[in-house]
């Protein structure tokens, strides 16, 4: 079914939710028609009654990768505490502004994940023992997604990682990578540098601020009118920020997703899309 | 080195020749001295001809018993150690493979069985000379790695690949105790890292190793102990380290080992390296024999370079641990003419796309766009195979991996046009391993007839019961243009949406398959019947969620005692088909796996049969019902 919906310009985990979750069972779809006109009906201010409800069943321990919730729950969701408490859930929807949540990917049941980056929550995913690989290259592939050679079992538990989705625009699809493993802002942006092979972070450390964990808007305003493509992450309270404004250990505390924008859609640090955060500049 | 064991003279049957006796006697006869029987049989390595000549008659079945020197076991329980001890006395080298195939993919719950430790004790007495060992899907332990480093003193070669069990510590007691070893082969365990300090415990005298693979161990090893032992190796010919290995030494360990063969590397990634690439370069330009690399893990396009003038000469790259874009790997193969034998996985990038960013610039999510992107990254990654399909044109097995299957926002994949692209360039395929997510039968076939060489040809789409994407019909007429074409065809996997006529192809046409995989196919019964009354040749065939019944498992009633083993899991058999198996062929072992659950229904979810000689397991776990 085609539910008109309109969301912030994310990129493909949205669409991929959207997608996933028509291809899920009748009775989902269902409940995302219900919801989304239930949403109509309240507008602009609390969330749904039924969204608690959902929201703890669906609940996984990792907080910060949160796939099911990336658009739907807007960047609100993302940065709740899953211990199934409400007043996180509540100091979410003040925030929300706007936005139209893609309740189809809320309303979808989402079987609990045990690992970070493994088993996405549609029904054939679940299929034990498919697709036929080893779980010997199974875990290497998923080790593969971060730096560290040292992770045996590639996905391993909470305290171990943090995983937070790159998107890239102009690419047609996202990464992940793990932020635990990287020290400092330099080696995040090599790390992207060799995986999206556009990036201008990079240039910055090569430009010989090396060292300092911050980037000064000027230097920044010189990168961006030279190159195409800047960095920004989504942070705990859902505004997207440019990454180097903060001192490392906050950054990787707040960010929740990371995104490559086109240099010209960074310069107000606002996407076009998304017209939240009247609060902040 | 033999143990003195003494054989009978058979003098007198060359007596009668020379009389001339009567013709019936002569027919029994052998024409030559055992010596000399026995030196011409111990010519012949394959196992599968030894079979048959040890059926002519007696007195070659006697000669190939004494001089066989490897015995290859497929099913570990279809036979006893004391059974193998007692036909073959002089043997030095054992392969043994224990727990059906889909016990890789999570199907077979722990503590199955497959305990290597029996056959060990057994060795020890018979064979006490025992030289090489190799293992697949054993269940292994350190007390039998110890076991085996102390009791066997010409111990040389040892190969575990998918067994489980056992610790680095197990590794500390060969590499203690084999003063000989010249092999040791560790890939792809469920092995309990521990630590690198195994490496350290080779001693100062030890000089043998030909061959150290160690590259699916992630504990870092001591590099010193590592240097100085390929330093002192001067035999040695294949070094695969592990991911910890860094560039810089990387290149100290070539400068000791320049005759290897095959390399396969640490990470290929480094900020700075300490030398000059240009000396890099060389070191691997200095070795000529190199004809396998792998490893390669985080390789970039800084020193990739390095290794494009020994890629002239490489026939094996296994690239399936690099992470490679597109046009770094097509780059990469640009050099590497005379490759046999390919692995990788599509990780790669995309360069960019512009139509790929015209579409995301679009504001309306549809579903029908949302399609498109799909499948143009997936085209993306069959860039890479076109660059397959033009340089590598000797190639004869490709194996592509998917990068990240259970990640479905990650949309890196092939389509069937990056696969006719490589038949179209590489008319010399015999093995293929391709996962895919779409695929049609129009492709397939265009496949087959430009490739009628395949001898495994192993096709995932990895949604289950995906027909074909074009016309939305099954797959039916693929695999049947595949088995028609390929008449050498040895090994089969299918998958999509398939109805019976698949089977009914692969029955009338696939004279020569002996190996079959089935998942989330077929219509009824008939399928799997057709398929054990057609292919006269099957040796293992394995079937999941399949709609096939009781009736299609007796049908391969009087087909069972010829094969090695089937395994059928999620279909639609039940206790009783299983019990009435098992009393009509009481040479079968039938086992059935209980459910976690406990639930009583009556139905068989999972059903292993193979023949044995050694009859019901002793071994067996509570879960395992052998009928």
């Amino acid at each position: 079914m085609s539910v008109p919906l309109e969301h912030d310009y994310i990129g493909l985990s949205d669409a991929s939710s959207l997608e996933r979750s028509s291809e899920s069972s009748n009775i989902s779809s269902d409940d995302v028609t219900n919801n989304f006109f239930n949403l109509k009906a309240t507008e602009l201010s609390l969330g749904l009654p039924g969204f608690a409800k959902n929201y703890e069943e669906n609940a996984t321990k990792h907080g910060s990768v949160i796939k099911n919730y990336m658009s739907g729950a807007k960047r609100g969701f993302s940065d709740v505490n899953f211990n199934g408490s409400g007043k996180g859930i509540d100091a979410v929807f003040d925030k929300i502004q706007t936005q139209q949540i893609i309740s189809s990917s809320v309303a979808k049941p989402v079987k609990e994940e045990k690992k970070n980056g493994s088993v996405p929550p549609s029904a054939k995913a679940q299929v034990v023992g498919w697709p036929p690989i080893r779980s010997f290259r199974k875990n290497t592939m998923a080790s593969n997604l971060s730096k560290s050679g040292d992770v045996a079992e590639g996905n391993s538990g909470a305290e171990g990682c943090l995983y937070v989705k790159v998107s890239m625009d102009g690419a047609p699809y996202l990464r992940k990578i793990d932020l635990k493993i990287y020290h400092n802002y330099a080696e995040l942006s090599k790390a992207l540098e060799k995986m999206f092979s556009c990036f201008t972070l990079g240039q910055c450390s090569s430009n010989g601020i090396k060292g300092k964990e911050r980037l000064t808007e000027s230097n920044l305003k010189d990168i961006l009118h030279k190159s195409e493509c800047v960095l920004t992450y989504e942070d705990k309270d859902g505004d997207w920020m440019l990454v180097g404004d903060v001192p490392w250990g906050m950054f990787i505390d707040s960010c929740k997703r990371l995104r490559i924008m086109k240099g010209s859609e960074a310069i107000g640090l606002a996407p076009r899309r998304t017209e939240k955060c009247t609060n902040r500049n | 080195m033999d143990p003195n064991l003494k054989k009978p003279k058979l003098v007198d049957r060359v007596d009668s020749v020379a009389t001339g006796g009567d013709p019936c006697e002569s027919t029994r006869v052998c024409r030559f001295p055992d010596d000399v029987l026995e030196r011409v049989l111990s010519l012949i390595d394959s196992h599968k001809d030894r079979s048959s000549v040890s059926l002519v008659c007696k007195e070659w079945y006697n000669a190939e018993r004494w001089s066989r020197r490897h015995v290859f076991i497929g099913n570990c329980y279809s036979v006893s150690p004391e059974i193998v001890a007692a036909r073959f006395p002089r043997i030095r080298s054992v392969t043994l493979k224990g727990k059906p195939r889909f016990s890789d993919f999570n199907l077979v719950p722990e503590d199955w069985g497959a305990d290597v430790h029996p056959w060990l004790c057994v060795f020890s007495t018979v064979y006490p000379f025992l030289e090489e060992l190799r293992l697949k899907r054993m269940a292994v332990s350190d007390e039998s790695l110890e076991f085996l480093a102390t009791n066997f003193k010409g111990f040389k070669a040892l190969s575990l690949l998918s067994c489980d069990g056992f610790s680095t510590d197990g590794l500390k007691a060969i590499a203690t105790h084999c003063k000989n070893l010249t092999e040791l082969d560790i890939q792809e365990n469920g092995i309990d890292d521990l630590g690198g300090h195994w490496l350290s415990c080779f001693p100062e005298s030890f000089t043998s190793l030909e061959i150290l693979n160690f590259a699916s161990l992630n504990s870092e090893v001591s590099f010193d102990a590592l240097e100085k032992l390929v330093s002192r190796c001067k035999s040695l010919r294949v070094l695969k380290v592990n991911r910890n290995i860094s560039l810089d030494q990387l290149q100290k360990l070539l400068l000791h080992c320049p005759l290897l063969t095959e390399l396969g590397t640490g990470t290929f990634m480094q900020e700075v390296i300490s030398g000059p690439v240009t000396e890099f370069k060389n070191m691997f330009s200095n070795c000529k024999n190199l004809v396998t690399l792998s490893g390669l893990w985080d390789a970039t396009p800084l020193y990739l370079p390095v290794i494009y003038t020994a890629c002239a000469r490489l026939t094996f790259l296994n690239l399936s641990y690099a992470t490679l874009r597109s046009d770094e790997l097509t780059n990469l193969l640009y050099h590497c003419k005379s490759l046999r034998r390919l692995w990788f996985d599509i990780y790669t990038l995309p360069s960019k796309c512009a139509l790929v960013f015209e579409i995301l610039e679009c504001k309306e999510k549809e579903k029908g766009i949302m399609v498109t992107l799909f499948k143009i990254s997936d085209e993306i990654g069959d860039k890479g195979l076109e660059a397959v399909g033009s340089c590598c044109p000797l190639l004869e097995e490709l194996r592509v991996f998917p990068a990240d299957p259970f990640d479905q926002e990650i949309f890196l994949g092939v389509t069937e046009s990056g696969f006719v692209s490589v038949s179209r360039g590489c008319p010399k395929l015999r093995y293929v391993l391709y996962f895919c997510r779409q695929m049609t039968n129009a492709a397939v076939a265009t496949i087959a007839q430009n490739c009628p060489d395949f001898t495994h040809f192993r096709l995932c789409i990895m949604n289950p019961g995906q027909p074909d994407y074009l016309t939305k019909e099954p797959m039916d007429e693929a695999f049947g243009s595949i088995v028609k074409a390929c008449t050498k065809l040895q090994r089969l996997a299918i998958s999509g949406l398939l109805t019976d006529r698949t089977f009914e192809y692969i029955g009338k046409y696939a004279k020569n398959l002996e190996t079959l995989s089935v998942a989330f196919a077929g219509s009824s019964d008939l399928g799997m019947e057709y398929v054990l009354k057609g292919c006269m040749k099957l040796k293992k065939l394995e079937i999941r969620d399949c709609p096939f019944g009781n009736a299609a498992l007796l049908s391969g009633l009087t087909k069972y005692e010829s094969m090695r083993s089937l395994w059928m899991s999620a279909c639609n058999v039940t206790m009783n088909g299983c019990q009435m198996l098992a009393k009509e062929r009481p040479r079968l072992n039938v086992e059935v796996m209980r459910d976690d659950e406990g639930n009583d229904d009556g139905q068989a979810h999972k059903v292993y049969v193979y023949r044995s000689v050694a009859g019901p397991r002793k071994d067996a776990p509570p879960f395992v019902l052998t009928l």
